[in-house]
């Protein structure tokens, strides 16, 4: 990508004229710097998925199964049977419209196969040729065509353009939610064996040492204690951080990126802290050493497969009940799928603050929750001392990620807290926040380098917003709770508007949380040097921010 | 998950909003009602076919007001050559002075409401009930 | 090519009730054989499209939620846009089924130099599709006057305030103007907006050109002079057609039947297109569940049996390592 990399005014030049032809023949192309690699052969495999070879997009001969055809209509027929959502989506859309400019990657990109109606319709196409009357009599006419394997070509290289970020179903005036349509279509695919390796490898990862990124028990020990060394030469706090400890009460699982990557490691220091402070009963699981799924990007078996081992190790440890990490998609996997798949967590006990007393009743089936709702309840129950002025030196905004916004609600509570720990807070423009939220551009598994091209289009909209704020008020931390965004968003932040850096919320919880008899820190989590105090300063600084 | 109550609960209000013409003739129907306007024949034959009447006395009265109130002109001439006021009090009235059963016949079988009364007259017929108060 | 195609099959259905009512005279097949068969396709046809809808399970509760979530006690819950409760739900649905909730949001996206992108409200589609929808439900509600005696007050009432401004004769209705101002809107919104025109299909533009069709030779036989029908034949015909004892009257005219059979083709045409929306609306998951997903357990009937990897695979894979690492162990 290096040296034909486009430059941001050139990528920024998008034509949103639509082509002459029809959708229908406007043959996929597979542009550099636009899709994903296949699946490895031996991650596949190891998962059990079906048809594993090596095989590449740009391939001519994709070396498909010989019934595969046949495959894919059974598996259509099996979903239209099992999924209500499946079966009224392919039926009820009236084309409209309004969903068109609402998709990342159409605007970043033009592409009017981008538009969610149009992805949509890619695969409705199908199921109107072989499952309904009119399609079936009337082929074209009806908006119906044979399922081919240019049209397969065409799904893979479209359903690994979507972020199943639901932006679009919040417009929808039925709730048509492409997010379901590109799972039902990925899930047919993989029936053929044509998955993306960015999801496969880490499923596979995860399956075996229980995290994405593969690392093994004794190298997750080494993470934390990292962390935990780090946290004493930048506070002086002795902090314990306990890893499958049975009879803690509580399991805090989060995102592996949090103890391997930056700028989420520093999230991580921000957690531990915290819990040191308050002196929780809790402990790590290297077993659940990961509070992402993406098995959620991939299948729902996969997803469940990957999901089992929270509550294995919730009950193998014996604690009480689950707190979860910042991220995102991880989110949608607890808030929406982990109890259907996987539960009744009939051994757990409702979530309650053993600082706070907090319980927390709107997580009594699942028994697990946010760290953020854990946090906001210790904040406005002024268990934390903040100095939200150790902040000062960012000016932030936030960034709703997708799943937590529109897949679960969580609006307010990371807002609250930001507010208890930073001075110097602006919403982005109100059409690119909350409900509205734009993806990063990289979820859902397509995060890949090969991918940067299309990344950064899609990522364009969430971007473009993050410099209007930094333009306006001087923004210069973009703050998320989600790890595919820090992971994700430094590099597209570099792109178009490289003054900006990314950063967690509890990063900002873990600068201005003021230590038991702790009065002042030479630098933030970072390791940045905070300007030398004026004598005068030094008192108000230890007094807590009143929210 | 299948919510199979609600949806049968769905498809019975369904059937009962389609159907509701055929259960509320049932219930409280007069469907054996055909409107049967009398004529009462002062004169020998009207001023146009039965037929033509039917259809478009409506659009003939029309004509008639805006003749007489903005043009100040009376008189209309019949398909036949005959000629007519043209008053629907004097003229129409006088051979169907029996409103009730007359216009109202089909006006109400129609749910028509037409707002010449609000202007005109009502008939000696209905006027008698009216007087009375 | 859609627009053709479409127009085409109106004006062809158009040519088949003139000459099969008129020039043929074939009263008894245009105005019983013909609705009756319409009308059982829309009622079964309809019935069955949700039937096979409803024998598909919701596995999972898939709330698309679009306000904050109830959580803590003192953040404030959005009671509508990410519902908690049952009766919450309805509110939601209400919102959309009654208002268009979701279209109410729409915005419309411009991306200007700098380059800066910017979202403007964009209200049109929600207010001719909120138009066309009453002004539909309004003209079907007034037609009961035609099948029913007595005519109940109901439909006299929204006659009435449909005539409000009474102006003309017979009053024009404000509905008869605003569904054709509304077919218009749609119309050229279809044609002149490229994406739309884009993601068109013949399917798009059929039901305008019918419902459109629809209306027009409505019009034409209400206030048109030379196409006026005679509504005491008309009312015969219906009244008898729901009392299942048909008879074709003296009188009815081609118009007419041409009106009657457009409205059987739309009827028979509704269950086997994307008008199904009418019944699908109400069951599309991510509108109708609430969002309280942790509180209360969702059951997927056929929640699979998975291969799973356990805490003993894993130990028994990693155990020399855990051990050396001095990890707490279930087996030494």
């Amino acid at each position: 990508m290096a040296d034909d990399k486009k430059k941001p005014e050139e990528l920024a030049n998008i034509s949103y004229r639509l082509p002459e032809k029809s959708w229908m023949d406007t043959p996929v192309d597979f542009r550099k710097g636009t899709y994903n690699y296949g699946a490895v052969a031996e991650k596949a495999k190891y998962l059990g998925l079906p048809h594993a070879r090596k095989w590449q997009p740009m391939d001519a001969d994709w070396q498909l199964p010989e019934n595969w055809k046949e495959i894919i209509l059974e598996g259509m027929r099996e979903r239209l049977d099992k999924f209500r959502s499946f079966r009224i989506f392919m039926d009820i859309c009236v084309r409209c419209g309004a969903c068109a400019d609402k998709c990342h990657y159409f605007i970043g990109s033009g592409d009017p196969k981008n538009m969610p109606v149009l992805r949509a319709e890619l695969l409705r196409s199908v199921y109107r040729k072989d499952f309904t009357a009119a399609g079936k009599i009337m082929g074209k006419i009806a908006g119906a065509r044979e399922l081919t394997v240019d049209v397969l070509k065409e799904w893979f290289y479209y359903f690994f353009q979507c972020t199943e970020c639901r932006r679009c179903s919040v417009f929808c005036p039925y709730g048509i939610d492409t997010a379901e349509i590109t799972m039902m279509a990925r899930e047919l695919l993989n029936l053929v064996g044509l998955n993306i390796d960015w999801i496969v490898t880490p499923a596979a990862n995860c399956f075996r040492t229980g995290n994405h990124l593969g690392i093994q028990p004794h190298g997750f020990k080494d993470s934390i204690e990292f962390a935990v060394d780090e946290l004493a030469e930048l506070t002086g706090a002795k902090v314990e951080a306990p890893i499958n400890k049975k009879g803690a009460e509580i399991l805090f699982v989060a995102p592996s990126a949090d103890y391997f990557a930056s700028p989420h490691y520093y999230t991580l220091l921000g957690y531990l802290l915290l819990f040191h402070e308050i002196g929780l009963d809790y402990t790590w699981s290297s077993f659940a050493s990961e509070g992402g799924n993406f098995g959620l990007f991939h299948s729902n078996q996969v997803m469940k497969r990957l999901n089992a081992k929270i509550y294995m190790e919730a009950k193998r440890l014996g604690v009480k009940w689950v707190l979860g990490g910042e991220c995102g998609h991880m989110w949608r996997v607890l808030h929406q799928y982990m109890d259907t798949m996987n539960g009744p967590a009939d051994f757990l006990e409702v979530p309650k603050s053993p600082i706070t007393g907090t319980v927390f009743e709107h997580a009594k089936s699942t028994k697990m929750i946010h760290i953020m709702e854990f946090t906001s309840d210790l904040i406005k129950n002024n268990k934390l001392k903040l100095d939200p002025s150790r902040n000062d030196h960012w000016n932030v905004t936030f960034h709703d990620s997708c799943n937590p916004a529109r897949a679960m609600g969580l609006l307010e509570e990371p807002r609250y807290v930001i507010k208890a720990c930073c001075n110097n807070f602006h919403e982005m423009p109100e059409n690119t926040i909350r409900e509205q939220t734009f993806c990063c551009g990289s979820g859902s598994g397509l995060g890949t380098d090969e991918n940067l091209e299309m990344r950064l289009r899609g990522g364009f909209p969430r971007a473009n917003a993050v410099k209007y704020n930094h333009d306006v008020y001087g923004t210069n931390l973009l703050l998320c709770i989600c790890a595919i965004d820090k992971a994700t968003l430094p590099p597209l932040m570099e792109y178009w508007v490289p003054e900006v850096d990314v950063g967690g919320i509890h990063e900002m919880v873990g600068n201005a949380l003021v230590l038991k008899g702790e009065t002042r820190r030479a630098t933030d989590l970072r390791g940045t040097p905070y300007p030398e105090p004026e004598p005068a300063q030094s008192e108000g600084k230890e007094v807590a921010k009143d929210v | 998950m299948y919510d199979g109550g609600k949806i049968i609960f769905g498809i019975v209000v369904f059937l009962a909003l389609v159907t509701f013409p055929i259960w509320f003739n049932v219930a409280v129907g007069k469907t054996d009602f055909a409107p049967d306007p009398k004529i009462v024949t002062v004169g020998e034959q009207c001023m146009a076919s039965g037929e033509y009447m039917k259809r478009k006395h409506m659009d003939m009265l029309d004509v008639w007001r805006d003749r007489v109130v903005r043009d100040g002109q009376r008189t209309f001439i019949a398909p036949d050559g005959k000629e007519y006021e043209m008053s629907l009090s004097n003229t129409c009235m006088k051979c169907h002075p029996n409103k009730t059963e007359f216009c109202d016949q089909c006006h109400n079988y129609l749910a028509v409401t037409p707002y010449c009364w609000e202007c005109h007259i009502e008939p000696k017929e209905t006027t008698e009930v009216a007087n009375g108060n | 090519m859609g627009i053709i195609i479409s127009l085409v099959a109106v004006i062809a259905l158009t040519l088949v009730a003139w000459i099969g009512a008129g020039t043929l005279g074939l009263h008894y097949l245009f105005g019983v054989i013909i609705p009756y068969l319409a009308l059982a396709a829309f009622v079964f046809g309809l019935i069955y499209r949700v039937v096979k809808w409803a024998k598909a399970p919701v596995p999972f509760k898939i709330t698309t939620t679009c306000g904050q979530q109830k959580s803590l006690p003192w953040i404030r819950h959005n009671k509508l846009e990410s519902p908690f409760t049952g009766w919450q739900v309805f509110g939601r649905m209400l919102l959309e089924i009654l208002f268009f909730r979701s279209l109410f949001r729409n915005t419309k996206m411009a991306l200007k130099k700098g380059p800066r992108l910017v979202y403007g409200s964009e209200k049109y589609l929600w207010l001719a599709g909120l138009a066309f929808h009453y002004s539909f439900l309004v003209i079907v509600l007034r037609h009961l006057r035609f099948f029913i005696e007595p005519i109940p007050g109901f439909v006299m009432a929204i006659q009435n305030l449909d005539g409000f401004f009474q102006v003309g004769l017979p009053i024009i209705y404000i509905t008869d103007g605003v569904i054709l101002a509304a077919l218009v809107f749609l119309f050229f919104r279809r044609v002149i907006n490229p994406k739309v025109r884009y993601i068109s299909l013949a399917a798009d533009y059929f039901p305008l050109f019918l419902i459109g069709a629809i209306a027009l030779t409505g019009i034409l036989m209400r206030y048109f002079e030379a196409f006026k029908a005679e509504l005491i034949a008309v009312k015969e015909l219906a009244i008898g057609l729901v009392g299942f004892s048909p008879v074709v009257p003296e009188g009815l005219d081609v118009i007419f039947f041409i009106h009657l059979f457009l409205v059987s083709v739309l009827l028979m045409y509704f269950p086997m297109s994307k008008l199904v929306h009418m019944g699908g609306v109400f069951l599309s998951p991510t509108r109708n569940l609430a969002n309280n997903n942790r509180n209360r357990r969702h059951v997927n009937p056929w929640n699979p049996d998975v291969k799973v990897h356990t805490y003993e695979e894993y130990e028994d894979e990693f155990r020399e390592l855990m051990k050396a690492a001095d990890m707490p162990l279930e087996k030494e």
